[in-house]
């Protein structure tokens, strides 16, 4: 297999700049092109919902590089402009400029994109929360101490509701699951975290879905929700999951779903691979179709595929330990591996009633996740039990809960 | 090699301690950085320069 001489990456956020970076450090001096729909150049997304949008801090600490470490790697990058679709066959991209980028080897990092509720673009007071310009235009509305509902209630809704909160906002938080956050970290930790959001004086309503959001004068005014109840806002930010941004691959061949499907390698076919967001691999401890929406595994599975392009037909495997954090009020929440489906739960450091602890979660009796609150060396110590198959049985001696 | 951590900007993932345990540890309470060794001996280079292409928050640097 020769090397290859020209490298497109479409997507210039953390996973795209992650290969391109890859590339230059192992030696790659071939041509690489990296293709950003946003004018920014590449920043990172989880300060978005934290520092970014409280406003502590400014806004150039978002930059993932700054200009002279970005001029340094050499890269043909383009800013501002949305790939438009891609002929396999020819190996070229084209770009909503006109322009054509033909190549060797491509990357498609094009991420993911906020889900949004029907019949609410364009309406005043409708926020997402997934760029620089959306936390912007939501740190401008908390500004002014609104009535703001969260719809729904994952990591990114209660990050934004806690901060909202510490702004002065005061927060509804819709939730359609009866015990929110329960899907990703188990009963006991979710219940621990809804406490936490109502001592803090959160408006929780759980087991319900949003049927609409309501308008007046063309603003947002509340939502009413599936039992008939209103709850009036000055805001709404939508936070219910989000999409793979596959559609621009359409009538391309390169089999897309949930997201661009790859093989263990994040190879998609000939000379196209996937990292980021929008890649779907196929995990060869989990033995199944994974697609993860991670700060850390954008880095890794970046540089993952850099590695595989320059591996000369010897590509490795992508096998990594999920790992997440989130920051809400004082508590720093960890996970690595993942909780979801898990049956087995234990405490095996601090405790609930501290909370302050680490607990691990077990499915078919191996642990399979680990999560931290506030212990930040002892869940990382934890995180063993996941990388290498550990039987739940073995770790049943000193737990605590 | 020389290695600089801005702990302002650290946001306490741990990537750099999995990366390269001699060189890099947490504070318990936070999990921001604790450099242990910033001019690592010549086999540890390349776990460093690992850590600091993993940082999800670029807060290290290395400078060779």
């Amino acid at each position: 297999m020769s090397a290859p001489s020209r490298v497109v990456v479409v997507g210039a956020s953390a996973a795209g700049l992650s290969v391109a970076e890859t590339l230059r450090r192992r030696g790659f001096d071939g041509q690489v092109t990296l293709i950003g729909e946003e004018d920014h150049p590449p920043y990172d997304r989880p300060p978005l919902s934290k520092q970014i949008l409280s406003g502590e801090w400014p806004e150039e600490r978002v930059w993932l590089r700054d200009e002279a470490t970005l001029a340094g790697l050499n890269l043909d990058l383009r800013l501002g402009v949305a790939a438009l679709s891609v002929d396999p066959a020819d190996r070229v991209v084209v770009l909503a400029d006109g322009s054509r980028v033909t190549y060797d080897e491509l990357v498609i990092a094009t991420g993911v994109r906020a889900r949004r509720l029907p019949g609410t673009d364009g309406l005043a007071g409708v926020h997402t929360l997934r760029t620089l310009s959306d936390a912007r235009a939501l740190r401008e509305t908390l500004a002014a101490w609104p009535r703001l509902v969260v719809v729904g209630a994952g990591f990114l809704g209660t990050e934004a509701a806690a901060v909202a909160r510490a702004m002065g906002a005061e927060v509804t938080l819709v939730s359609d699951l009866e015990a929110p956050l329960s899907d990703v970290l188990g009963a006991e930790l979710g219940e621990l975290l809804v406490r936490v959001h109502a001592e803090h004086g959160v408006k929780i309503i759980s087991g319900v879905v949003v049927r609409e959001v309501l308008a007046s004068g063309g603003r947002a005014a509340g939502v009413r929700l599936a039992d008939g109840r209103v709850v009036e806002a000055d805001a709404v930010l939508v936070s219910i999951g989000s999409l793979p941004n596959v559609d621009w691959l359409a009538g391309s061949g390169i089999d897309t779903g949930d997201g661009v499907h790859c093989d263990e390698y994040c190879q998609a076919g000939p000379g196209v691979w996937a990292a980021g967001d929008v890649a779907s691999w196929i995990h060869p401890a989990a033995g199944g179709r994974m697609r993860v929406e991670h700060r850390t595994n954008a880095g890794e599975q970046g540089m993952a595929v850099a590695r595989n392009i320059l591996s000369a037909g010897h590509p490795a495997p992508f096998a990594p330990v999920p790992y997440v954090w989130s920051d809400q009020y004082d508590r720093k929440i960890q996970i690595y591996g993942s909780p979801r489906g898990c049956d087995r739960f234990a405490v095996t450091d601090g405790s609930l009633a501290e909370r302050r602890l680490v607990a691990l979660y077990g499915r078919d009796d191996l642990v399979r996740a680990t999560v931290g609150i506030n212990m930040v060396r002892s869940v990382r110590a934890a995180r063993a039990l996941v990388a290498t198959p550990t039987p739940w049985d073995s770790i049943e001696q000193g737990v605590t809960a | 090699m020389h290695i600089a951590v801005e702990e302002e900007k650290c946001v306490g993932a741990g990537q750099c301690v999995l990366a390269a345990m001699e060189i890099f540890d947490q504070r318990d309470e936070d999990g921001v950085v604790v450099l242990l060794d910033a001019e690592p001996p010549e086999e540890q280079h390349a776990a460093a320069r690992d850590a600091a292409a993993v940082c999800p928050a670029a807060a290290i640097a290395v400078r060779e």
